[in-house]
C-alpha cells in the first residue's frame, strides 16, 4: 500500500464518501449487492471524476461520453457515483429499494438521469454498448462508450456474442472492463465455471486487452488514458479488485456478494473503510 | 370506409407479407436516414436484401447471435436511429425474450421488431420454425404493441405506421403467399379494428392470413342464410376493444380465428374483454396446444383447422349457443 499523490486527492476523498454511501444506503434497504459495489468503487470514482467526458447538468448532452453498467446488481456504487457527480441530490441514496424510489434495485433508465439503459438481467448491456459504439462509428463521431460487466456475468453467453461483434467490427470506441474479483453468488468462479485464461479468450475475439489492479486510483487512471489511445480494436480491461475493499472480512467470501450487512458488520466496515483511507494518507 | 379490394374470390394476386415490409423498407430507407435495419444470417429470406443493397451503411447482418442483435437495435435506439430488426418468428421472440422484456419492453425503447417467417404456413421446415407462440409471448409484455397484418398491403402500411410509431413494436409477418386483399389506399391505424363485412348473427374476429378464411367463411355462411360480420383485428395489442364490443352487442355470438396457439393469442385476448365486460358465446379457431409439422403451408392450414370451412362449423356451434 503506497500513500497517495496530491494530485488525486480529491478522487481518493470523493471514492470514501461513496464507499461509505454504499454501506449506509444497503444497510438503510436491507438487501443490495455491497460485495462488488464496494470493490468497484475507486473505478466508479474515476469515471465520473476524471475519465469519462460528461455534463450532470445535461444527461442527454450528444457528445458525452456513454456508460453502461452491465452487470446492473452494482446499483448501489453507481447510484453513489451518479448522485456525487450531481445527477440527483445525494439526500435521494437512502431511498434504494424503496417503494416508488427512483433507485430501483437494479436501474431503471426511465426514472434516473445519467442511465442510458435499464439492465439488471446479465449480459445485456455490453449489446447494447456496441450498438452505441456502432451508432457513433458510422457516424464518425468522437465520443468513447465504455461500459462495466461483471467477472460471472461473463458466464453468459450473449457476452460472447457480442464480444465477437465488437471484434469484428473494430468498435475502438469501446472500452469495457471486467470487474475481475472472481467471486459469484455461489462462490468462486474458476471453481463454479472457469473463466480463465480470461484475457487470451478477450485477445482471440479480436479486442486490446488491459489489466490493472481495480482498487488502485492512479493505476485505474493510467490504463483508461492507455486505453483511449487504441485506434483499431475495441478494449477490455480486466480490473482486479477484491470483493468488499477494503472491508478485510467481505475478503473473498461470497456470502457478501448479495447480501446487507448488519448493524454490527456495518460498523466494522465504516472503520475499516476509515482506516484504510487514513492509511494510504487521507486524514 | 371501404377496405377490401373488388372481386377479391376471383383469382387474386398472391404476395407475402414479408415481400411488403422488403419493399417498405426500401421506399422508408429513401425518405427517413434514421432507418437502420439488422438481421441475423438471413437478409434474403427477411427480405432485406435490397434494403441493404441501397443503403449499406444502414445495414447490419450480425451473424447468427440474436441476443446481441437486440441489444446492439437497442444501442442503436438510444442513438435516435430507428431499428428494424428482423428474422424468424422463432428466433425473435422465445430466442431474445428476455432481452426483449428487459431492453426493449421496460426500457420502452424505439425498436420495431419484424418477424418474417411465423405459423403453420413456414410449412416445410417444420416445427422449430413454425412459432406459434410468439403472439403470447410478445402481447403479455407491458408497452409493447403487436400487429398482425391480413396481406401484402396491410404489411406496408404497417411497417410504415411503425416508424411514426413511438416505441416497442412487433409485427408478424408470413413466408408464403397470400391473397392481397385490402386495397392499397384504404386507412389503417394501429389498435383500430377493421369491419371488413357486416353481418346480423355472428362476428369473426380474425388475424393475419386467417382474414381472407374468414371473409371466405362469411361468403359460404351467407348461402346458408347466416349473416356473418367480419372483423380484420390486425393489432391484438392494444386490442381494440370498443370494436369488440360494439359487435358482440349487435350479433351476440364471437368466432375467432389465427394462425397460432388460442391460449394466449387472439381467441384468448378476445374472450378476456368478453368474460369481463360482456359474456357472449365464443368459439375459436386455431392451434389447439400441439406444435407444427413438415408439410406445404396449403396441406397445413387443412390439417391443423384453418380453413373457412372449420370457421363455418365453428360459427354454427357458436350460433346454436346463442340464447
Amino acid at each position: 500500500m503506497h500513500k497517495i499523490e496530491n494530485k488525486i486527492k480529491n478522487i481518493v476523498e470523493i471514492s470514501k464518501k461513496i464507499r461509505i454511501d454504499v454501506v449506509k444506503i444497503i444497510h438503510n434497504a436491507k438487501s443490495g449487492h455491497i460485495g462488488g459495489s464496494l470493490g468497484l468503487a475507486d473505478i466508479f470514482t474515476v469515471l465520473y471524476f476524471h475519465t469519462l467526458n460528461h455534463d450532470p447538468n445535461n444527461p442527454n448532452w450528444e457528445k458525452r461520453d456513454r456508460f453502461i453498467l452491465s452487470n446492473g446488481h452494482v446499483a448501489p456504487v453507481y447510484y453513489s457515483a451518479l448522485a456525487h457527480a450531481k445527477y440527483f441530490p445525494v439526500s435521494e441514496l437512502l431511498s434504494l429499494r424503496k417503494l416508488n424510489s427512483r433507485l430501483q434495485g437494479h436501474p431503471n433508465a426511465l426514472d434516473l438521469p445519467g442511465v442510458e439503459i435499464s439492465t439488471g438481467s446479465l449480459g445485456q448491456g455490453l449489446g447494447v454498448a456496441c450498438g452505441m459504439a456502432l451508432s457513433a462509428q458510422k457516424d464518425r463521431k468522437t465520443h468513447r462508450i465504455y461500459c462495466s460487466i461483471g467477472d460471472g456475468e461473463s458466464q453468459e453467453g450473449s457476452i460472447w456474442e457480442s464480444a465477437m461483434f465488437a471484434g469484428h467490427r473494430e468498435l475502438s470506441n469501446l472500452i469495457a472492463f471486467t470487474d475481475r474479483n472472481f467471486i459469484q453468488i455461489d462462490g468462486n468462479t474458476e471453481d463454479i465455471n472457469k473463466l480463465e485464461p480470461l484475457a487470451d479468450k478477450w485477445r482471440a475475439f479480436n479486442w486490446n486487452v488491459l489489466s490493472a489492479n481495480g482498487n488502485d486510483i492512479q493505476e485505474i487512471i493510467n490504463t483508461f488514458e492507455q486505453a483511449k489511445l487504441e485506434k483499431t480494436k475495441p478494449t477490455m480491461i480486466l480490473f482486479y479488485t477484491k470483493l468488499g475493499f477494503p472491508v478485510s472480512y467481505m475478503d473473498g467470501v461470497s456470502k457478501w456478494h448479495g447480501t446487507a450487512p448488519n448493524d454490527e458488520d456495518v460498523k466494522i466496515a465504516i472503520k475499516e473503510i476509515e482506516e484504510y483511507y487514513s492509511k494510504i494518507g487521507l486524514s | 370506409m371501404k377496405y377490401l379490394k373488388d372481386n377479391i374470390f376471383n383469382n387474386p394476386t398472391e404476395l407475402a407479407t414479408r415481400s411488403g415490409f422488403g419493399e417498405a423498407l426500401v421506399e422508408l430507407g429513401k425518405i427517413n436516414d434514421k432507418v437502420v435495419v439488422l438481421t441475423a444470417d438471413v437478409t434474403g429470406s427477411v427480405k432485406a436484401n435490397m434494403f441493404a443493397e441501397k443503403y449499406p451503411n444502414r445495414f447490419f447482418n450480425v451473424g447468427i447471435a440474436e441476443q446481441n442483435m437486440i441489444a446492439v437495435a437497442t444501442g442503436f435506439s438510444l442513438e435516435d436511429k430507428i431499428p428494424f430488426v428482423s428474422t424468424f418468428g422463432a428466433f425473435i421472440t422465445g430466442r431474445v425474450w428476455d432481452q426483449i422484456r428487459v431492453l426493449i419492453a421496460y426500457s420502452q425503447s424505439n425498436v420495431k421488431l419484424v418477424a418474417t417467417h411465423t405459423g403453420v404456413t413456414v410449412g416445410e421446415d417444420g416445427a422449430t420454425h413454425q412459432i406459434l407462440e410468439d403472439i403470447a409471448l410478445m402481447r403479455v409484455l407491458p408497452n409493447m404493441t403487436v400487429v398482425v397484418p391480413a396481406d401484402f398491403n396491410e404489411t406496408k402500411k404497417a411497417i410504415f405506421e411503425a416508424v411514426n410509431f413511438d416505441g416497442p413494436i412487433y409485427i408478424r409477418l408470413g413466408r408464403q403467399k397470400s391473397p392481397v386483399i385490402i386495397s392499397e389506399d384504404s386507412l389503417f391505424e394501429i389498435g383500430k379494428a377493421q369491419k371488413l363485412k357486416d353481418g346480423n348473427d355472428v362476428t369473426i374476429i380474425a388475424c393475419g392470413v386467417l382474414v381472407y378464411e374468414a371473409l371466405k367463411a362469411s361468403k359460404e355462411l351467407k348461402e346458408m342464410g347466416i349473416s356473418a360480420s367480419v372483423l380484420n383485428m390486425h393489432t391484438i395489442k392494444p386490442l381494440d376493444i370498443e370494436a369488440i364490443l360494439k359487435s358482440a352487442k349487435s350479433t351476440g355470438a364471437i368466432v375467432t380465428a389465427e394462425e397460432h396457439q388460442i391460449a394466449g393469442g387472439l381467441g384468448s385476448a378476445v374472450s378476456e374483454v368478453l368474460s369481463q365486460q360482456f359474456p357472449v358465446p365464443i368459439e375459436m379457431v386455431g392451434i389447439k396446444d400441439e406444435f407444427g409439422i413438415s408439410g406445404t403451408s396449403e396441406q397445413l392450414l387443412t390439417y391443423y383447422g384453418l380453413r373457412s370451412k372449420n370457421i363455418v362449423e365453428s360459427v354454427k356451434k357458436v350460433v346454436k349457443r346463442k340464447r
